[in-house]
């Protein structure tokens, strides 16, 4: 039988935000849950990536295994993000070459055994952790390109009542009868809306269903910015982070999602 | 069609995509590089009713179907277009495929109204072949360029971010050139922040005369597929409705083993990729879909330099 559980806090894509990261899991303290798991993809964009993994081992996060987090641990060529837009993978590759020079052997390693989709129950309800989607780990999931029906389908094929997964980046939840899809959000970059802070997601039992929360992270996203900076991060990933508007990885958002942003 | 031992064979997925060809083979240009030599005479494919369009998205629902795409010839000479894609937007996410050249105000107001009541997004992909009318109009057609950028124009107007798609009828080397000169015209015309997509010729239809076709050497084998991702191939997760039933995939509707059977869930069968246009797909990989085109390698830092 799969670990049951009442209440849980999902962490998204983390991107190497360690400040996110530690101001999320101090909120999730003060809220308290019964686990924490992060959905993948430990590194990416922010600077300093081992400084996430002492987090995540303090507070007995349970991971899996993003597309990130795969190519980091077997040191391949690239992100394998899934990007096919020219613009977006020359920044892709920038940062994957960094965060592959910076992350230890360690952690590569940890980063190499996790699991990529994990079964567990909140409360009487089947749920299905996984990154992308739990056929592709790369899959993009947008709000506005995926079908009821798809959705539907996912739900049969892997026999659960909920799928919780991220990589795209923006936060969304969708109900059909009893049964939900919920993107946790990133806790690594904000999600284009003009807004600095950050997202993760807190998903509870109630009545035999499940109550979905998007909690909102503050955190030094100017500190963050001026780290990225040293580090010699693009410019670009730093404007994102301090206007919360993004300027890379556009061209694979959308309509709905790209006329949200304003590049 | 060449077939042997050696040609490889694909097996859908799942269907994630289902297009129509909404306009059939009836266009109100005559491109000399169409592979299906779509004309405002070529009525080999017909229009889809409503009608006809609901019950395929309702088998396709079953199914599981994730995306909806509409081409043609010109979808918006069918007379039904705008409420098929209305309709549609209820079911799911919807792309269409168009020259932009016979759109009207009245019809965008309809179809921005409902993008915005609908959760799903409404895609309009606009088909320029050159940044300006030297460029375009030799391929389209005398003042197409001029009327596909009113086009553009209006789509932008009523809160739309088409996809601009070229086909690359230039040499590799000029591409950086081609897209920074594509990105200040639609910039200069008040499309600030504009999405453009490369796609490869296909070597057949009027193409085929323009330049010329497939050669007995454009062939899969099946060491080619070893190691590779299926997933880049639209056969591996797609199928087309037309007049005459449901096909394999868009480009290779006017060929006879396309047409895998009359409803969607009997096309959901293996399919021998034996065509010259299946290379183009194996090598350029997602030319069907919304998302722009990866580059040699060594395009990749000068278009960021300067694009």
């Amino acid at each position: 039988m799969p670990p049951r559980y009442q209440r849980i806090a999902c962490l998204g894509g983390l991107y190497s935000n360690y400040l996110a990261l530690e101001s999320a899991l101090s909120d999730i303290r003060a809220r308290g849950v019964d686990q924490i798991f992060c959905l993948g993809d430990m590194g990416a964009f922010g600077p300093f990536p081992d400084r996430v993994f002492p987090l995540l081992h303090e507070h007995n996060v349970v991971c899996i295994q993003g597309n990130y987090d795969d190519s980091i641990g077997n040191a391949l060529d690239d992100c394998q993000c899934g990007y096919t837009d020219p613009r977006d993978n020359y920044f892709a590759q920038i940062s994957y070459d960094y965060t592959l020079e910076n992350t230890s052997t360690e952690n590569r390693e940890f980063l190499n055994e996790l699991p990529q989709q994990i079964q567990i129950q909140i409360g009487d309800l089947n749920v299905l952790l996984c990154h992308g989607s739990p056929r592709r780990v790369n899959e993009f999931l947008w709000q506005s390109t995926t079908s009821d029906a798809f959705l539907q389908r996912l739900f049969d094929e892997n026999q659960c009542d909920a799928i919780i997964g991220t990589h795209t980046g923006i936060k969304w939840h969708r109900q059909i009868s009893n049964q939900h899809f919920v993107n946790a959000g990133v806790l690594g970059r904000p999600e284009n809306d003009g807004n600095t802070n950050v997202w993760y997601t807190i998903i509870e039992s109630h009545e035999s269903n499940l109550n979905v929360q998007f909690i909102p992270v503050a955190y030094d996203f100017r500190r963050l910015s001026r780290e990225m900076k040293s580090e010699k991060l693009p410019d670009e990933f730093c404007e994102t982070i301090e206007t919360g508007w993004w300027t890379t990885c556009l061209e694979v958002l959308p309509q709905k999602e790209r006329v949200a942003g304003i590049h | 069609m060449i077939s042997n031992s050696d040609t490889p064979v694909i097996r859908i997925d799942h269907l994630d995509q289902l297009w129509f060809q909404v306009a059939g083979t009836r266009c109100n240009l005559e491109c000399n590089h169409c592979f299906i030599s779509c004309s405002p005479k070529n009525k080999s494919f017909g229009f889809l009713t409503l009608e006809f369009v609901e019950g395929h998205l309702q088998q396709a629902g079953e199914l599981g179907v994730k995306e909806f795409y509409f081409t043609g010839g010109e979808p918006f000479l069918n007379p039904e277009m705008v409420d098929i894609l209305i309709t549609t937007l209820a079911l799911g996410p919807a792309t269409v495929l168009t020259n932009a050249t016979v759109l009207q105000d009245d019809w965008l107001t309809r179809l921005s109204i409902a993008a915005s009541a609908s959760r799903y997004s409404l895609e309009f992909r606009v088909s320029i072949d050159g940044f300006d009318a030297e460029t375009n109009d030799p391929i389209r057609g005398v003042g197409t360029f001029d009327r596909a950028i009113r086009g553009v124009q209006k789509l932008v107007k009523h809160g739309f971010l088409p996809i601009i798609t070229a086909v690359q009828t230039w040499s590799d080397e000029d591409n950086l050139n081609v897209i920074q000169q594509f990105t200040k015209t639609l910039k200069s015309i008040g499309y600030d922040r504009p999405r453009i997509k490369i796609l490869p010729t296909l070597q057949m239809g009027a193409e085929e005369n323009r330049t010329h076709g497939y050669t007995q050497a454009d062939r899969l084998t099946n060491d080619m597929m070893v190691g590779f991702d299926h997933s880049q191939l639209i056969c591996h997760n797609s199928r087309i409705v037309t007049d005459r039933g449901v096909h394999v995939c868009p480009i290779l509707i006017e060929t006879p083993d396309s047409l895998l059977s009359d409803n969607i869930a009997d096309s959901l069968v293996p399919f021998e990729m034996s065509h010259g246009a299946c290379v183009t797909c194996y090598r350029y990989g997602a030319i069907c879909s919304n998302p722009s085109n990866q580059f040699k390698e060594t395009h990749i830092q000068k278009s960021n330099e300067t694009v």
